[in-house]
């Protein structure tokens, strides 16, 4: 029994069946790649598990739970933290603000009226991000407007965000994309260093080959919209099935 | 003290005494000299200008913190005015009692309407605050005149039972709004030499008023419930999936900022006791939109200095008429003060609305974070040139 559970999912839009019947069991504290040629469906089915969509057909169980029919912010209040292809932070605030706000969601739950308090009274919240800063090591830019800063460090920023909740499932969609190869490799390291020191699972859906097989140690093929295999790396590398997928019938 | 940061605090201590000394800062010329019509310094000004400033500032939690733009505020202001003034005709004059309800009333409208409204964001929300403005104008206009006085508006009168209070003074006169007795239209006149101050015992109240709400705003600010609602201006979607529910964060700001407009409305009908529908209208919304605008969206001080602006406008500028003009420009030969005089006339009296379209335009091309930004250049330039001096100065050491 994993932590995640997906049993067949299924998701049409018109004409157009973009998840046929997804099976698919993530291990509590695994790194878990989905990979799979564009249009195979990996976006499709991310959206299912953070809420984003509601699948036509199936169940998505989270530690026993449903999360179908539940807004986002519910299922991430249940611990499914997800970080965006593009880094989705709030430029307009200040970097201690931003790392703030999980910290606040953490602590408080999805709304609070505390309209009377002075924001930097609140300690406790201060404090653990300040030192969610520091684990980032982005304590240097912490009145920094977030937007200013560099690709790489936003996508530090948005999975230091994810972490300051302490979630149980961290959801990565092409956390690498479009980045240069010294901040792929810089986040591949900070992605392995997490998975190391805490207690996480990880899922990463992933266009980078690199990027998988340096972190996953199970990996899900997804090819128009179904599950093709489910194994190992080591596995995976050799997998005709894979090859034909990714590379067409005649490669 | 009051659980401010230094700065914030300062801020509110030199808007204190702005308010406080308003008769004297905006009576700035002799009472009979030619400028005395630019004295901005009578009761009937002065109280307009704290009590829009009460509205920008609430309509500045919404906009400015949230980013969502209601074109429908005046309806709060408007629901706030009708609510004190049945006070005023059921209850008693007393003004406190009539403010409360105003304030209720329009936080109870602002629940419905944000409920329904916000579940649209950008432009498809203004249309809707909009369009319930606009029905609740039109309701107030016509089918509610029962409730609203229709046309002519509501309207004190000498039957009204008025439980706690009288229906007519011993005179045979409708009472007028009061706190506790003393009278809101009361006012001590000041001689000093050529000048001559009014202190107006309604625009003290309306003064403290603002200074509460300033303050409040203040806290509102600096809370983790205004780090919320700047954080649905910056990214819903990030909020979304970091477990917050943004709508009743949003829902929340709406209400404070209906609750504001209430209590500017109830505040308008205490200093005179009628409210008409035209306050409901789609114009007003607008207006306190340009007031936010014009001092600088999301600034504390930006919403007061907008409506401070925007009001003298309106009431010095609209009444220079060509009389005026040929006064001033008399010296010039003949030919000349008429052309000068039809040149500018436009722009004044009834003009008014010309040169204040033209000076937002400016504002908003080139200063858009409002005055406020417009200080901040003046002041940065002033340091620079300090600065400067400073060095030139220490660089000679022979």
């Amino acid at each position: 029994m994993g932590i995640l559970e997906v049993k067949n999912v299924g998701k049409r839009f018109g004409g157009l069946q973009a998840l046929g019947d997804v099976n698919l069991s993530v291990k509590e504290n695994s790194v878990h790649a989905i990979i799979g040629p564009n249009g195979a469906g990996k976006s499709t089915l991310l959206n299912c598990l953070v809420g984003k969509l509601i699948p036509d057909t199936g169940s998505v169980m989270f530690d026993g739970q449903s999360v179908l029919g539940r807004a986002p912010y519910e299922i991430n209040q249940m611990g499914i933290s997800r970080v965006f292809q593009t880094p989705e932070i709030f430029g307009d605030l200040s970097v201690l603000e931003n790392m703030m706000i999980p910290c606040f969601a953490k602590r408080d739950g999805a709304f609070e009226m505390n309209a009377f308090s002075d924001v930097m009274s609140q300690k406790d919240v201060l404090e653990k991000a300040e030192h969610m800063l520091e684990e980032m090591n982005m304590a240097d830019k912490r009145h920094m407007h977030a937007a200013a800063m560099s690709r790489g460090d936003k996508r530090r920023l948005e999975i230091g965000m994810c972490l300051s909740q302490e979630p149980r499932l961290l959801l990565l969609d092409e956390p690498t994309a479009g980045m240069a190869r010294a901040d792929t490799n810089n986040t591949i390291d900070l992605l392995k260093e997490i998975s190391d020191q805490r207690d996480i699972t990880i899922a990463i859906i992933e266009h980078d080959m690199h990027v998988v097989f340096s972190l996953a140690n199970r990996i899900t093929v997804l090819a128009q919209g179904t599950p093709l295999v489910e194994d190992d790396p080591e596995n995976i590398r050799g997998n005709p099935k894979v090859r034909e997928a990714y590379l067409g019938e005649t490669a | 003290m009051f659980k401010l940061e230094k700065t914030d605090l300062s801020l509110l201590v030199i808007v204190a005494v702005l308010t406080m000394f308003a008769p004297f800062i905006l009576n700035p010329f002799p009472a009979d000299s030619a400028m005395a019509q630019f004295n901005a310094g009578y009761p009937d000004l002065m109280q307009r200008f704290v009590i829009f400033g009460v509205f920008a500032i609430g309509f500045n939690i919404l906009f400015g913190l949230t980013g969502y733009l209601s074109f429908g505020h005046a309806a709060f202001l408007g629901v706030g005015s009708y609510a004190a003034v049945w006070m005023f005709k059921l209850l008693s004059m007393n003004v406190v009692p009539a403010i409360i309800l105003s304030v209720i009333v329009a936080g109870l409208f602002s629940l419905v309407i944000g409920f329904v409204s916000l579940r649209r964001s950008g432009i498809y929300f203004s249309i809707l605050t909009l369009a319930f403005a606009q029905m609740m104008f039109a309701l107030a206009y016509s089918v509610l005149t029962p409730i609203t006085g229709g046309e002519t508006g509501l309207q004190l009168a000498l039957d009204d039972p008025r439980i706690l209070g009288v229906s007519q003074t011993a005179g045979g006169n409708i009472p007028v709004p009061s706190i506790f007795g003393l009278e809101m239209r009361s006012s001590a006149e000041l001689a000093l030499g050529a000048w001559s101050f009014t202190f107006n015992v309604g625009y003290y109240f309306c003064a403290l008023i603002m200074l509460v709400s300033f303050y409040v705003a203040i806290r509102i600010f600096r809370s983790p419930f205004g780090m919320m609602l700047r954080a649905v201006k910056s990214n819903q979607q990030r909020m979304n999936y970091t477990g917050l529910n943004s709508k009743p964060y949003t829902l929340a700001a709406f209400v404070i900022s209906g609750m504001y407009a209430g209590l500017a409305g109830g505040l308008m009908a205490s200093m005179d006791p009628l409210a008409g529908a035209e306050r409901m209208q789609w114009t007003a919304s607008g207006e306190v939109v340009l007031m936010t605008i014009l001092g600088g969206v999301g600034t504390l001080i930006g919403p007061v200095l907008g409506a401070g602006f925007i009001k003298y406008f309106e009431n010095i500028f609209s009444k220079i008429n060509s009389t005026i003009l040929h006064e001033w420009f008399a010296f010039l030969p003949d030919g000349l003060e008429d052309l000068l005089v039809n040149v500018l006339y436009p722009f004044i009296g009834k003009g008014w609305h010309l040169t204040l379209g033209i000076l937002f335009m400016l504002v908003v091309i080139y200063l858009p974070g409002g005055l406020v930004e417009g200080g901040q250049r003046v002041n940065g330039w002033f340091r620079n040139r300090g600065a400067k001096k400073s060095t030139t100065k220490t660089t000679p050491a022979e």
